[in-house]
């Protein structure tokens, strides 16, 4: 069992969101697809995320929000993780991050002014999470699960 | 006849009790003060001969004791985030009987080390990152502990990738590895590390404290006090596999310098609705409140209250709550008595408040979160409100006039809500001061123990409602 060699995740759906459902799929479409997942479950605070992710020196934050308050949400946790000593994490998210009809190119110039890598319109597939996973963190397409 | 003689060294007095192991009975108990200057033996043999006074000449089966002399067993954790592999360790050393005397958390700074340094403790544990997580801060620290000039008995409790780094580091101390005390994020694994805690109080601290002339009297000093109560409420709750437990149940000990509480329940959420946040807490909980006590810290209890509140709890001026705390504090041995019966009635209110703030610290709490799903409660720590037990102990209170009202302040109150206590119990006073020689009982007797409390501890009856019901 030789975990440490595996990217690590920290994942969660933030604010009082209470869906609980599609994180499940997420953390095992993950765990899958080879990575270290701690999942946090629903109702996280930014706090949380930081926390978990010094412990566990993790390698990206994964973001979800299905609520459509991800904007007011998610303000601040780049400029935080900067604070906590994680300089350069990488930040995804995704869901229903906003409410209302909105322009999604327009949603995603304001999530990366929020200091997030990657932004993921409603109905994203875990597949294409994923593949931009693998590509920001240099795992080889094949090699992930070798470890296991 | 087969008796048998458990001892407490405290901080103050060397408490005694006989147990014939035949009969199951309690043959007697008396007190002496500590001798932790000289020999701790004439202390004890002072109290022996109190003991044996009242029940005449006995010959021991066995002598075991616990301790908290000489300062009891003094720790410093160092762990990572404040939240997380720091509390994890705080909760495994106060579990263990620690006494807590520093938390450090992230890297150890020069300050820190100077602090080490100053007043190193009986027991460091060194822990931080989960497993295969962060392993700089611990590895760090480790090697920033190796520098320092003075040595204490180590114990590596981190990120298991960082264990074997750290141990070479520290190869100049006596160093123990443990499994993480937070293997994944959120989840607890203390046994380990008290149980790690327990063995180097035997084989280093105690030698240490220049208790070796009376641990010759004995067949062991086997525990710290705090952590033979913890044993003996723990076996009380749960039972043993021939004798039933009396069920979930929360303790507090009210004592001169602190209080302690301890519950036994698992405190999971009640309701499917409720959704748990933060570290998980240990079945058997105890959490000790440094600045809550009867004498000592008895302006710390002041600083929670309030004077105003204190004066209008006891019935008393504000002038008179002044007075009484300037008294005590230069007379700690003080007891109240009937001639003034102010004090009477300020001890009660100061016993109550302590026991209210302890207990309030100590459960977990329910909040109300507004979601688009409608409200969802969120809970942190553990649900007390189905335990139908408390305990209540220490020896400024079990002499108390009313120790009932003193022991129902560790229920649920409307005016603290959010504070998830027992919603009702039935309430049960330590009054002979059994606790702690019934924990180190258990270690050879544990059937007999069990029975000896359920027999000993005196039910106070039901505890007047201060709540049906809470809405969750």
């Amino acid at each position: 069992m030789q975990e440490s060699n595996r990217k690590k995740l920290v994942i969660g759906v933030i604010g009082a969101d209470v869906h609980a459902v599609g994180i499940r799929i997420l953390d095992y479409a993950f765990t899958d697809a080879g990575f270290d997942v701690t999942n946090l479950g629903v109702m996280v605070s930014q706090e949380e995320y930081i926390g978990a992710a010094i412990e566990t020196n993790a390698d990206a934050i994964v973001v979800s929000s299905l609520y459509g308050h991800g904007e007011l949400d998610c303000r601040g946790l780049r400029d935080k993780c900067d604070e906590a000593g994680l300089e350069g994490i990488l930040l995804y998210v995704g869901g229903n991050i906003v409410v209302g009809k909105q322009e999604f190119s327009d949603v995603e110039k304001r999530f990366h002014a929020m200091g997030f890598n990657r932004v993921f319109p409603p109905g994203t597939p875990p597949e294409t999470t994923i593949y931009w996973l693998k590509k920001d963190l240099g795992v080889e397409e094949g090699a992930s699960r070798t470890t296991d | 006849m087969r008796p048998v003689l458990l001892i407490d060294f405290g901080s103050t007095f060397t408490k005694v009790t006989a147990v014939d192991l035949d009969e199951e009975v309690l043959l007697g108990h008396a007190s002496a003060f500590t001798t932790v200057d000289h020999d701790i033996g004439d202390g004890l043999a002072l109290a022996i001969k109190q003991l044996e006074q009242k029940t005449g000449a006995l010959s021991y089966e066995y002598r075991l004791a616990c301790s908290s002399a000489a300062g009891g067993l003094r720790m410093m954790v160092s762990g990572l985030v404040p939240e997380l592999t720091a509390e994890a360790g705080r909760l495994a050393a106060l579990g263990a009987g620690a006494k807590i005397t520093r938390i450090f958390t992230h890297r150890l700074g020069r300050r820190d080390l100077a602090l080490i340094e100053a007043n190193p403790p009986d027991i460091l544990l060194l822990t931080g990152g989960t497993d295969g997580g962060n392993r700089a801060v611990i590895t760090d620290n480790a090697s920033a502990l190796a520098r320092l000039s003075v040595r204490f008995p180590v114990i590596i409790a981190g990120n298991r990738d960082a264990s074997d780094d750290c141990e070479d580091l520290l190869r100049d101390f006596e160093v123990t590895v443990c499994p993480n005390v937070m293997p994944r994020f959120n989840k607890l694994n203390v046994e380990p590390v008290q149980r790690a805690i327990r063995s180097l109080f035997l084989t280093h601290i105690i030698r240490a404290r220049g208790m070796t002339k009376a641990t010759s009297l004995l067949s062991g000093i086997l525990m710290p006090t705090p952590s033979a109560v913890l044993s003996a409420v723990k076996l009380l709750a749960t039972g043993t596999e021939r004798e039933a437990g009396i069920g979930e149940l929360f303790a507090v000990d009210v004592g001169g310098a602190t209080t302690d509480v301890y519950s036994i329940a698992e405190g999971h959420p009640t309701d499917v609705s409720v959704v748990l946040k933060g570290l998980e807490e240990p079945y058997a909980k105890r959490t000790v409140e440094g600045d809550i006590g009867m004498r000592y810290s008895a302006s710390g209890i002041n600083d929670v209250v309030g004077t105003e509140n204190l004066a209008a709890k006891a019935g008393v001026s504000e002038d008179d709550v002044r007075h009484y705390l300037a008294n005590i504090a230069d007379d700690k041995a003080y007891v109240p008595t009937a001639d003034d019966p102010n004090s009477v009635l300020l001890d009660l209110a100061l016993a109550s408040s302590a026991v209210d703030i302890a207990t309030t610290r100590h459960a977990g709490t329910l909040e109300e979160a507004y979601t688009t799903s409608g409200i969802v409660y969120v809970q942190t720590g553990k649900d007390l409100r189905a335990i139908r037990h408390i305990l209540l102990t220490g020896g400024s209170v079990i002499h108390a006039s009313d120790p009932k009202s003193i022991a129902e302040h560790a229920l649920y109150s409307e005016e603290s809500p959010l504070s998830l206590r027992p919603l009702e119990a039935e309430i049960w006073l330590d009054e002979n001061y059994i606790l702690a020689a019934m924990g180190v009982l258990a270690e050879r007797e544990s059937d007999i123990a069990l029975r000896l409390m359920k027999r000993e501890l005196k039910s106070l009856g039901m505890s007047a409602a201060r709540m049906s019901a809470l809405k969750a």
